[in-house]
């Protein structure tokens, strides 16, 4: 028997499908508690976690395999909005967010926390900027709008080169994330890792396209949320902040101010390990000048117009029935999102005060390092170079600046760190992965989609069948997959820098086109495609003139504290002083197009493409 | 299906548009300005929290979350009155 993936009884079976999906999970999850009680070894209860989850991934990504042009492409359009929003959050949450984002609050204090606000502010620029015309206007991929509001085969080949630019950059860094959690659940070399991750990604979105996608993000999504969650309330109830964590770590973090100059943070360590570093940051003491606050605000900026210029993030809502759903759906994306984010502070929060806290067990800093060394969370992360201790003063006692670690390791050490059982560290190392290959999913399948559609159907061959457009995303879908593990695998960039570039190149070369698109009816042609030009060229220009000072390209120094983690500052400026201007000085656009914009801004009626392939 | 006259149309962009204005204001404020003063409103002590951080720890996520529901409500609402919301 055959099910039916579409139609309203599917629709209305949702709730309850997932429903005994989580319980299934939560079930195996109690029964490797119940193995690691009987002594199974912390080696296999990773192993199964991991394995476990990517087989169910993959059996929902083969059962919904479809070979019609609405589902592959828009999942048919009839994804309801609370399910849209779960599929939204794993789409975005990324192994950045799972694995390192409580380990830059941990390190890095409060300049990190703009990510934690940036990542979540963004959704209102979609739900009021984009979302709902967006969706009305029936685009099949974001290129598809430029392409269409706009006109001309060069507009949509620019908008198709931002977008594979920016995802590109993007995929690199989750097929990273998830060979690095698969070498380590499976104890194989990363580089074989990284081939393994890439081998599930593709199971899930190859044959069913966006359908097959949705319903495994989904899953996805259930998995990491309970893995991020779990260990955060046991360690809530452990130190004696109560059942409701998110209410009460107020008082941890006080403690914390408390004693950081108790045990001196902010004095620089002695001793360097490479790849690694000690705690100087404050935890939540922003750091004093106008340069610190600007450079806060650059990077809440960067982060918020990236996440609305996002093609994998964007054509999430040409999934939903109609345009207010699709809006809908915007708000319950942030929600789920915001159930993981405003939990990562807390986690960091706990995270540090039961390795400083003296009056707590589990507590590390100030104690005899022989005693710290004897530890087997210490041991085990010391033996893959991921923390080291130097005794630099020689007192035999542990000072703040004498530990190091690599803040990644926060989220995944921590369980162990508060003496918790291996079966939270394979629920954590689960969790992470499906952070990684829901994004990774969802990315992939936006460069498919926009080249097979926009590049090949559009503009190469617009006679092409539906087979064999199709068949074109899927072989689409393994080359840049395979392109993209291969990268992966020469370890150019740290995960988080290359999501931020990621985000920088997207709004350099699209927010102003799209915006603009539906927010101002004068925008033209000629406009747009300065603005996406100019805009990612300008971004691309100063990202390398940072990187390189030395270099030709003409930049002493960034300019006021923009680094290459805010190049979309001046990249989204230029794109906007290029569109305005150019657009003023060429012909406003026909009545047709001006009627077209009309058409967009009311909800009602039909689509602006025509719904059939 | 009835057609929009153009002034009808005209209004119910200007009100969906003042609406956007009114929210992307709101959105400025808590994603930027309270953020700018961080280290100042960190001597404010709110339920056992710094004020400054918990604005970026809890607070602003929590503005944009319930924001975004009611913003939802405003312009169906807007979208109704002007009989342009989808019907079935």
């Amino acid at each position: 028997m055959g099910m039916k993936w579409e139609g309203k009884g599917f629709m209305e079976s949702l709730p309850r499908i997932y429903a005994i999906y989580t319980g299934g999970f939560l079930g195996f999850f109690a029964l490797m508690a119940f193995f690691e009680s009987l002594g199974m070894g912390a080696k296999w209860i990773g192993i199964l976690f991991v394995l476990f989850t990517l087989v169910v991934y993959a059996f929902i990504g083969v059962l919904s395999r479809t070979t019609a042009v609405d589902a592959y492409y828009v999942a048919g359009r009839s994804v309801p909005p609370v399910f849209n929003g779960m599929a939204t959050a794993a789409d975005w949450m990324s192994g950045a967010s799972f694995v390192a984002m409580a380990g830059g609050i941990f390190m890095s204090g409060h300049p990190y926390m703009a990510f934690i606000v940036g990542w979540t502010g963004g959704y209102i620029l979609i739900a009021t900027l984009m979302a709902p015309y967006l969706r009305k206007f029936g685009c099949y991929t974001v290129p598809d709008f430029i392409g269409t509001r706009y006109g001309g085969k060069l507009t949509r080949f620019c908008a198709v080169v931002v977008l594979v630019v920016a995802s590109f950059t993007y995929v690199t860094a989750q097929i990273t994330a998830t060979g690095t959690i698969a070498a380590r659940a499976f104890q194989i070399p990363f580089e074989i890792g990284v081939w393994l991750g890439l081998f599930g990604i593709l199971v899930c979105s190859m044959l069913g396209g966006m359908r097959a996608v949705t319903w495994t993000q989904v899953a996805q999504y259930i998995v990491l949320i309970i893995a991020y969650l779990i260990p955060i309330f046991w360690m809530s109830i452990a130190q004696g902040f109560g059942f409701l964590p998110h209410l009460s770590y107020g008082s941890a973090v006080q403690r914390i101010m408390e004693l950081e100059p108790l045990i001196g943070v902010g004095t620089q360590p002695t001793d360097t390990v490479a790849g690694l570093k000690a705690l100087t940051t404050l935890h939540a003491t922003p750091p004093e000048g106008a340069l610190a606050s600007w450079k806060f605000v650059t990077l809440v900026f960067c982060m918020m117009v990236g996440t609305a210029s996002l093609p994998h993030i964007l054509m999430r809502y040409f999934t939903t029935p109609s345009v207010r759903d699709a809006r809908n759906s915007v708000a319950w994306s942030l929600f789920f999102i915001f159930l993981l984010y405003f939990s990562a502070p807390a986690l960091a929060t706990f995270s540090k005060l039961q390795m400083i806290d003296p009056n707590l067990a589990t507590s590390i800093i100030g104690a005899s390092i022989d005693q710290v060394m004897s530890l087997e969370w210490i041991q085990k992360w010391s033996e893959i170079g991921l923390l080291a201790i130097k005794d630099s003063n020689a007192d035999g006692i542990l000072q703040v600046n004498e530990f190091f670690l690599n803040p990644d390791i926060i989220v995944l050490a921590t369980p162990e760190m508060a003496g918790l059982p291996y079966v939270i560290s394979g629920l954590v190392a689960a969790g992470g992965m499906a952070a990684a290959m829901s994004t990774a999913d969802g990315l992939l399948l936006a460069m498919a989609n926009t080249l097979s559609h926009d590049l090949y159907y559009k503009i190469l061959d617009p006679k092409a069948e539906v087979k064999k457009r199709l068949m074109t995303s899927r072989i689409l879908l393994l080359i840049i997959g395979a392109g993209g593990a291969a990268v992966a695998s020469l370890k150019l960039t740290g995960i988080l820098g290359a999501v931020a570039w990621a985000f920088c190149f997207a709004m350099s070369g699209l927010f102003v086109p799209l915006v603009l698109g539906v927010w101002w009816k004068r925008a033209n042609r000629a406009g747009a495609l300065a603005g996406m030009i100019v805009g990612l060229g300008t971004g691309w220009w100063y990202l390398l003139a940072v990187r390189n000072p030395e270099a030709w390209y003409g930049l002493a120094q960034p300019w006021i504290g923009l680094d290459d983690l805010r190049f979309g500052v001046v990249g989204v400026t230029a794109s906007a002083i290029a569109m305005v201007v150019v657009t003023l000085l060429t012909e406003a656009p026909s009545e047709e197009i001006q009627r077209m914009v009309d058409d967009v801004r009311v909800p009602h009626g039909d689509t602006i493409i025509p719904s059939k392939a | 299906m009835r057609e929009l006259s153009a002034a009808d149309r005209a209004e119910h962009w200007r009100q969906t548009r003042n609406l956007t204005i009114l929210h992307l204001t709101v959105w400025f404020i808590f994603a930027y300005v309270v953020h700018w003063f961080a280290l100042p409103l960190n001597s404010i002590d709110f339920f056992g929290w710094p004020l400054g951080y918990y604005f970026s720890a809890q607070g602003s996520l929590i503005v944009f979350v319930v924001q975004l529901f009611v913003f939802n409500r405003q312009q169906h609402a807007i979208d109704v009155k002007f009989g342009v919301d989808e019907r079935e």
